[in-house]
């Protein structure tokens, strides 16, 4: 199956509004973008899209000047350009609106819609009278919103939130709107609501950019799409030639071959006996009815896109979203969860998603990241001495093949790798019977992800761990997981066991076109 | 009604309508406990009693507002330098009292451009800066003179005592003074881009930045504005004391932080409301003023009523905002349930 | 050389030079600076002694602070709970001419430490429980402290006649080293102990560095929290006996005034960081006696007490530059420029 690329030299080049040729994008240590190219015509609606670490955010932060860079150049409205700051960017017509709100909640909204540029008086005052008519009108003809523009910003929902940085974003005539996961927050109603302004806008030929991890938005409302991946530039296509399964695919990186199994590792067999198991556990707008069993010794996986609920079904089972519905047994015991030090002393273990802000305490050292943990878990007064610290960190170093200087180095000091290592050293300390990696392996070098992949499987085989497995890259998740559970908004589609498992049926169950074994 | 409660409570105005309604309270139990506590002087003689720490209170407010924890502990120490400067230079200087207060309004005005600076330019700390800056002019107000000068300019006399009669009643110039300093920064804070500008970096700085604004010069001019208020408060204070100390405005800045809580203001930045700050200080005022009517309460008992008070409106503010928060998760549950019917 | 770098990056080099200038300062410009005698009735004497016992409840106070601003939070109450704490003590000893105590003296020191340990908890559950920032939770107790312990004392100074009670600030009969010394070595000793035996330490740096974090490990972030600001308002109430003891009376006005502030500087002195995160106990320790130190050679060369905060804010506002990233970052470009200038120079010649 190949589709027909959009190729660029059938457009000449001013028809774009904006071109992006090579773009390269290094940070210390790591090349976010390589040669990434990127083309925006006036009056049409592009998705960027690509799993997380692709480089989308990265490639719109260099176009809206929060990142300056390395290589390549822009040019937008016939014109080179290199943005140093947000705001350049801003006064040249790329408007940018976030996912979390860029605005000031506790200002007005006629005021986060002008501030800057408010309409003067006499005097040359603010003129407030003014400025909530202008804005009142903005809202009501441009969006269809009738507010009382006076009162505060945050005393409106986010959705509102929302459209009224769009209101602002389109009020600066703006050439370029940039939409970064504006529906994550919003009601399928007010999905509506802004897609209906998006076309209107799209009338008045403004270009505008779609991030959102829902396809079915993709599908219904973009015209072209560009790919990215790891970094890389895949392709650009046209939404009606290019079909889900095709999309999945690019996005992910695999090319579908029919019943192809890729498992180079000697999985793990399941023992009978089940460790955990869940009966309708839902948390609101996170996880719906949720039913699963791991049994002991078993690897799973929790395959889904971004934004799917993988993690907040993982939060769950560590107690740091609390259930409102549903039943978690383990040992065919009912747990009373409130907190994770509840699920800690059940023995379940968890590796957050974002190993900066949720995992590693930068300024402590090695040493104290690993035993970390287990001495919350022992309590302060049972404190661990010196020298038993000093041995467990070293076995697990040795363990893992963490790569320190010595045991006392900061964690903040180590590369991506090396920090993930440690976390799961930290949690490997508590003796877990459960242990849930939620994308142990983003960011990190291909040599240390085999290692990780590996030792999840080693942990099943050798100790009887169980082991929930959730990583945006399906062929780590083929690889090492004897049973995926699928995920698509918050709720578990369908379970792929043994020989059902591949990437193709994944990404079609993803995708919605996989109805059991064919 | 619920309903009713919940927008009033969600209402921008909220605070203020808190105060306002403590302070008829307050002012109201004075009157029906004592007799002539009811009296149109007794009432102005809130602004007479209270103009320095009214100036300071607004000065203070601007620094509260800039967000990044923003605190200007350094406004009492301020003020007894100002006092202190204007006595020794009367004293022993001959320059003319005119000119003396016109210098000393710089004293305030290089610490807060001091203070500024360090803050925005290093991105120290606000509180320790100006803990900094308040022991170096406790010291340098102590280096003038340790023990008290007496002002004895005849001049400065005549200012000190002049007052406009209203009715049968009247205020002291200082008292002028500071109402005009509550309505100019009222009308900054309301009607100029500084003054919104103030508002948005305090509520969220990175927004405001991304909107054009330049947080840093901003946050440095609300600093200079509270030193400014801070000598300002100091002249008028050397009105009511007619003499330089090293106590004087011992513990104030305290009090105006108190004054301005309860006005309303959010210690977190980006909520302040200056008339409430008056009333903030009005109550205080009221306080003192019953308990020295009644005669046999100490004056600490001000202290605690005004820890007691500082106290429910800053748990009233946390409790606000966590209602804030859940009538926004309740509107944003029932869109969820909305997505769930569809 | 390479021992010169090491120390010259260590948490403890600033105090401790800080420290070390200004001896040499004394040691050069004061007769008989480092002199000890032995009085006659066994006592100690001599400027370093002076210095040290003079240093101690501001050594206790900082040990307390220091664990709050490991956090991130901050206490500035413990100047009012002092002066609460002293309150209660002499209350319940009483003001009775003839010396004799109203209550049992270990009944009023009890009092004094757990009136302490009630602020603590007050000041805990506002920053731990209501999530309030800790500068405004604690600015309660800042304005009302006085009141209460005014309160408690009904406005008086009570000065107390029980002999026993002023041997906390002074010596106790037959021991020649000052009680207040032997009590600031015992709650720096618990310190250590605290430090070393149990993890609570490793518990307070993690939720100072990342609190999220901190939850993800299991570490109960409230309680931690909760803690901290008990065992401050637990030093506080000692001190506040040391101080109380001193005078030999409850000074609701002036007992503890700015204690608070010299604590925090002793703290920021001793390399902690206001934002959080690492905390040195020897730093702390070394920087009150650093701040007292500067007191005494201030009043030594003849600054007046109330000149001396001029100096003092000196230090303070250079002390937070040095700590500062932007200086820090200044000063990394400064010496990249000079190195390169220097390789510059090195391949013309």
């Amino acid at each position: 199956m190949t589709v027909p690329q959009d190729s660029s030299a059938q457009n000449s080049p001013q028809d774009y509004i904006l071109r992006m040729r090579d773009i390269d994008m290094f940070f210390p240590g790591v090349k976010a973008l390589k040669g990434v190219s990127f083309n925006l015509k006036p009056g049409e609606i592009h998705s960027l899209m690509g799993e997380n670490g692709a480089g989308k955010s990265t490639l719109v932060k260099v176009l809206t000047g929060v990142y300056q860079k390395t290589g390549g150049h822009i040019v937008y409205d016939d014109h080179e350009i290199a943005p140093r700051t947000p705001l350049e960017s801003q006064q040249m017509g790329i408007s940018t609106v976030y996912q979390e709100v860029n605005l000031c909640a506790n200002l007005s909204v006629a005021e986060n819609i002008y501030i800057g540029r408010e309409p003067r008086g006499a005097l040359h005052n603010i003129d407030w009278k003014t400025m909530s008519h202008h804005a009142h009108a903005l809202l009501l003809e441009q969006l269809g919103l009738d507010l009382d523009v006076n009162q505060t910003l945050g005393f409106y929902p986010v959705a509102m939130q929302q459209m009224i940085a769009i209101a602002r974003a389109i009020d600066t005539q703006c050439k370029i709107l940039i939409l970064d996961e504006p529906t994550s927050s919003l009601s399928d109603k007010e999905t509506e609501k802004l897609f209906s302004i998006m076309r209107s806008l799209k009338q008045r030929g403004i270009a505008i950019i779609f991030i959102s991890h829902f396809l079915e938005q993709i599908y219904t409302i973009c015209d072209r799409i560009t790919i990215l991946r790891d970094g890389e530039y895949v392709g650009e296509y046209e939404v009606k030639s290019l079909p889900r399964i095709e999309l999945i695919s690019r996005m992910m990186g695999k090319e579908i071959k029919e019943d192809q199994i890729e498992s180079n590792l000697d999985k793990s067999k399941p023992q009978e006996q089940v460790f955990l198991k869940t009966t309708d556990v839902t948390v609101p707008g996170k996880v719906k009815d949720l039913n699963m069993e791991i049994k002991k010794g078993e690897v799973i996986g929790l395959a889904g896109l971004l934004g799917s609920g993988r993690t907040e079904i993982a939060e769950t089972l560590f107690g740091v979203m609390l259930k409102s519905e549903g039943e978690i047994n383990i040992d065919g015991v009912n747990v009373k969860i409130k907190s994770p030090m509840d699920m800690m002393m059940n023995r379940i273990a968890f590796c957050p998603e974002d190993r900066k802000v949720q995992g590693i305490i930068g300024d402590l050292s090695v040493r104290e990241n690993i035993i970390l943990a287990l001495q919350a878990k022992d309590g302060m007064f049972r404190h661990m001495p010196r020298s038993k610290q000093n041995e467990l960190a070293d076995y697990y170093i040795d363990l893992l093949r963490i790569k320190v200087s010595d045991r006392e180095q900061l964690i903040s000091n180590l590369s991506g790798g090396n920090q993930q290592k440690v976390i799961i050293a930290r949690w490997l300390a508590t003796q877990p019977a459960l242990l849930i990696l939620d994308e142990p392996t983003r960011g990190i070098d291909v040599g240390t992800k085999s290692e990780i992949e590996q030792l999840a499987v080693r942990l099943a085989k050798e100790q009887g761990m169980s082991v929930i497995f959730i990583s945006g890259e399906l062929g780590e998740e083929v690889r090492t997981c004897s049973r995926i559970l699928v995920i698509r908004d918050h709720e578990k589609i369908t379970e792929l066991a043994e020989d059902e498992i591949s990437t193709a049926h994944i990404m079609q169950a993803i995708a919605g076109d996989y109805h059991g074994h064919a | 009604m619920r309903n009713f409660i919940s927008n009033l409570v969600a209402s921008r105005f909220f605070q203020f309508y808190v105060t306002l309604a403590l302070f008829i309270v307050l002012f109201g139990i004075g009157s029906v406990s004592f007799d002539g506590f009811f009296s149109p002087q007794v009432f102005l003689n809130l602004f007479i009693d209270n103009a320095p720490l009214i100036i300071v209170t607004v000065g203070i407010t601007f620094t509260i507002l800039s967000g990044f924890g923003g605190i200007d502990l350094s406004v009492g120490a301020v003020v007894a330098l100002t006092c202190m400067s204007l006595a020794y230079l009367m004293r022993d200087t001959s320059i003319h009292p005119v000119w003396c207060m016109i210098m000393v309004l710089f004293i305030g005005t290089a610490v807060g451009t001091l203070n500024g600076f360090l803050i925005t330019f290093f991105r120290l700390q606000p509180f320790i800066v100006t803990l900094g800056t308040m022991f170096l002019c406790r010291g340098l107000t102590a280096m003038i003179s340790r023990d008290s000068v007496g002002i004895d300019n005849e001049f400065y006399g005549e200012l000190a005592f002049w007052s406009l009669p209203i009715g049968d009643c009247f205020l002291s110039l200082g008292a002028l003074i500071a109402l005009f300093v509550v309505l100019v920064a009222t009308l900054v804070l309301k009607y100029t881009s500084f003054g919104r500008g103030v508002y948005a970096i305090g509520g969220n700085e990175q927004s405001a930045r991304l909107m054009g604004l330049k947080a840093d010069a901003i946050r440095w001019k609300a600093y200079i504005i509270s030193g400014f208020c801070a000598s300002l408060g100091g002249i008028t204070y050397s009105w009511i004391m007619l003499s330089g100390y090293t106590q004087h405005g011992l513990g104030m800045e305290m009090e105006a932080i108190a004054s301005s809580v309860i006005g309303g203001t959010q210690l977190m930045g980006g909520v302040a409301f200056i008339p409430g700050t008056l009333l903030g200080v009005m109550i205080q005022g009221t306080i003192l003023t019953i308990i020295s009517f009644q005669g046999t309460l100490s004056a600490w008992w001000t202290k605690i009523v005004v820890g007691v008070l500082l106290c429910l409106f800053i748990v009233m503010q946390a409790v606000v905002t966590e209602h804030k928060n859940k009538l926004m998760n309740l509107k944003a549950e029932k869109s969820s349930k909305d997505k769930k019917h569809n | 050389m390479d021992m010169l770098k090491k120390f010259s990056h260590s948490s403890l080099a600033l105090p401790l030079a800080a420290l070390a200038l200004l001896l040499l300062f004394n040691a050069v410009f004061v007769t008989d600076f480092f002199k000890i005698e032995v009085m006659e009735n066994g006592n100690l004497y001599g400027r370093p002694i002076d210095i040290l016992y003079r240093a101690s409840s501001l050594i206790i106070l900082a040990l307390g602070m220091t664990f709050v601003i490991a956090t991130g939070g901050v206490d500035i109450s413990v100047g009012a709970v002092c002066a609460i704490s002293a309150a209660s003590c002499c209350v319940l000893l009483g003001g009775d001419i003839s010396g004799v105590p109203q209550h049992p003296f270990f009944i009023a020191i009890l009092a004094g430490i757990g009136a302490g340990v009630l602020a603590g908890i007050w000041n805990g559950t506002l920053v731990a429980k209501l999530k309030i920032q800790a500068m405004v939770a604690t600015l309660i107790l800042l304005t009302a402290g006085r009141g209460i312990a005014q309160l408690l004392t009904d406005g008086q100074i009570i000065t107390v006649y029980y002999k026993p009670f002023s041997y906390i600030g002074g010596n106790i009969p037959g021991v020649s080293l000052p009680t207040a010394l032997i009590i600031a070595f015992l709650m720096v000793l618990l310190v250590i102990l605290l430090d070393r035996k149990t993890s609570i330490g490793l518990m307070i740096q993690s939720v100072g560095i990342n609190q999220t974090a901190s939850r993800y490990a299991g570490i109960n972030v409230t309680l931690v929290l909760f803690c901290v600001y008990i065992f401050s308002g637990f030093c506080a109430g000692t001190a506040g006996l040391i101080e109380g003891s001193l005078i030999r009376a409850a000074d609701a006005n002036n007992c503890g005034l700015n204690m608070e502030m010299d604590a925090i500087l002793a703290v920021t002195l001793g390399g902690t960081l206001m934002v959080g995160g690492r905390y040195y106990i020897g730093g702390t320790i070394i920087g009150a006696i650093t701040i007292q130190t500067l007191t005494t050679t201030m009043y030594a060369v003849g600054v007046s007490s109330d000149r001396l905060p001029a100096v003092k804010a000196v230090v303070i506002l250079l002390i937070i530059v040095f700590q500062s990233q932007k200086f820090k970052q200044m000063y990394r470009d400064y010496m990249l420029k000079r190195s390169a200038s220097g390789q510059l120079e090195a391949s013309h010649a």
